[in-house]
């Protein structure tokens, strides 16, 4: 999808295919578990095509946020809109989630892409060339008939992020994608974003990782205690943080 | 004890010469058993992949009741369909009782709570990892239950075994509805018990031993799956 001449409908519109579901606004969003409020009174507001990370301490409810915005789980209160609309599974289709723990099905490494293209409802004559480029562009084509759950860690990231790619997203979630990757995985799994990026899909990435920020983000959404304490653009987040907490993030304090 | 040595060569001479009797006797346990298991397959995949991915009203009783009627007891399950199918009964007028296709009824509602038990444990397992990925994909919850059937093929295929296992060697249901009719519905297990009471040893034990057999090689089937599946991290 990223090879022009491969599959020729993805880059019809790109590189504003995003713009189409931007704004994503998030309104006094509030999301409870087990009678603790891990999203509070949230708002938050991106308009921005590129690449925006989140970040923050552990338990500041991140992954939630994320969650969130998919439609996987639904708030208390408040409001997700993505381009005005509320979040349904239409939307929910145009957008495609890689978790922080790869999920792959027990079947072949290219029968994993071609499931999820039937799940999307693909064409069975589309979805042979879209698995050819999805493996090629993640750099698994030797491995296609290998059982997905016998690859290595960095492997099987790179395979779930290649069949979310797949899906020819407009938005590209992504839960702390190299948590537990690879220093060469990672490298591949953050040069198929700047990729992403540049095609035109909007990709929202949870990271713990600062130095995966500095080289990603173009603007930074610093969460505490489930509030959004800074939004800001990455050169300014990273070289002049304005809250006392994100101060000590970026310094590797622990942060409470 | 020499008669005893006596009677287990002639048990293996009978099994050796494929005595007519013995085969027909063991070919027609073994179709009632493999039908039975093949329908109650194919009703209670469905129902257990059901079970596990739809959320609906007395979902939970009828899991609970699915899991209970595992510990059937054959002939509590051969009285049942013996009142169905006798003719005053409401199916009587089908004149099924005392047939291969009455015993084959009796064990598929054996068989279909161990398959749908089995069947919605293994689907509900891998579905606590794979529900937000396929809902993420835009899954129905049709397709996620047939995602689930397939990727749980394995413990699938070792639910099947268990249930040909119970299915083979039960007694008390295809004796009562089966009726042990030479030639026509007697199975191995109805064929030991009435030999052993007429004093007829040799054939019981040649039954028995082919009996044992069935239940090792279906052991040896079982722990072959689990083994492959492991390997290809399929388990």
């Amino acid at each position: 999808m990223l090879d022009p001449t491969k599959s020729p409908g993805a880059f019809d519109t790109a590189p504003d295919r995003s713009q189409t579901l931007l704004p994503l606004e998030l309104r006094r969003l509030t999301y409870e578990a087990s009678g603790k409020r891990v999203i509070d009174d949230l708002d938050l507001k991106l308009a921005e095509p590129g690449i925006t990370a989140i970040m923050g301490p552990n338990g500041a409810g991140k992954s939630v946020l994320l969650r969130l915005m998919h439609g996987l789980i639904t708030p208390a209160s408040g409001e997700i809109l993505w381009a005005g609309r509320r979040m349904d599974r239409a939307l929910a289709l145009r957008q495609a989630m890689v978790f922080q723990k790869p999920v792959l099905l027990r079947r072949s490494v290219a029968a994993n892409i071609w499931h999820a293209l039937g799940l999307r409802g693909i064409d069975r004559s589309k979805r042979a060339i879209r698995v050819d480029d999805a493996l090629r562009l993640a750099g698994l084509e030797d491995l296609a008939a290998m059982p997905a759950r016998v690859l290595s860690g960095g492997e099987q990231q790179r395979l779930s992020l290649a069949r979310a790619l797949s899906l020819e997203p407009e938005i590209l979630l992504l839960d702390e994608p190299t948590a537990s990757v690879d220093p060469a995985s990672t490298l591949a799994i953050e040069q198929l974003l700047i990729e992403s990026r540049h095609s035109g899909i909007k990709i929202i990435i949870v990271t713990h990782d600062i130095g995966q920020a500095r080289r990603l983000a173009q603007d930074v959404v610093f969460l505490h205690h489930g509030q959004v304490i800074e939004h800001e653009p990455a050169k300014h987040f990273f070289t002049e943080p304005r809250s006392e907490a994100a101060r000590s993030f970026l310094a590797g304090d622990l942060v409470l | 004890m020499t008669d005893f040595i006596e009677a287990f060569h002639t048990a293996l001479r009978l099994i050796a010469t494929l005595d007519p009797d013995l085969l027909g006797i063991v070919l027609l346990s073994l179709r009632v058993s493999l039908t039975a298991v093949a329908i109650a397959s194919l009703i209670g995949f469905p129902l257990g992949a059901a079970l596990a991915v739809y959320r609906f009203p007395g979902r939970g009783t009828l899991s609970a009741i699915v899991n209970a009627l595992m510990g059937l007891p054959p002939v509590v399950a051969g009285l049942f369909i013996y009142l169905l199918l006798s003719n005053t009964g409401p199916l009587g007028v089908l004149q099924l009782l005392y047939t291969p296709t009455a015993m084959i009824i009796a064990q598929v509602v054996i068989v279909i709570p161990i398959v749908g038990a089995l069947t919605r444990q293994a689907c509900e397992d891998l579905l606590e990892e794979y529900d937000e990925q396929l809902r993420s994909l835009g899954a129905s919850p049709t397709a996620i239950a047939f995602t689930l059937l397939w990727d749980g093929r394995y413990r699938l295929l070792t639910a099947v075994l268990a249930g040909f296992g119970r299915a083979i060697a039960e007694v008390g249901a295809v004796m009562i509805v089966g009726g042990n009719i030479d030639h026509v519905t007697r199975t191995m297990t109805t064929a030991i018990a009435l030999e052993t009471s007429k004093g007829n040893i040799t054939l019981a034990l040649a039954l028995g031993i082919v009996l044992l057999v069935i239940a090792f090689a279906v052991n040896a089937a079982l722990m072959g799956v689990r083994r492959f599946a492991l390997r290809f991290a399929y388990a």
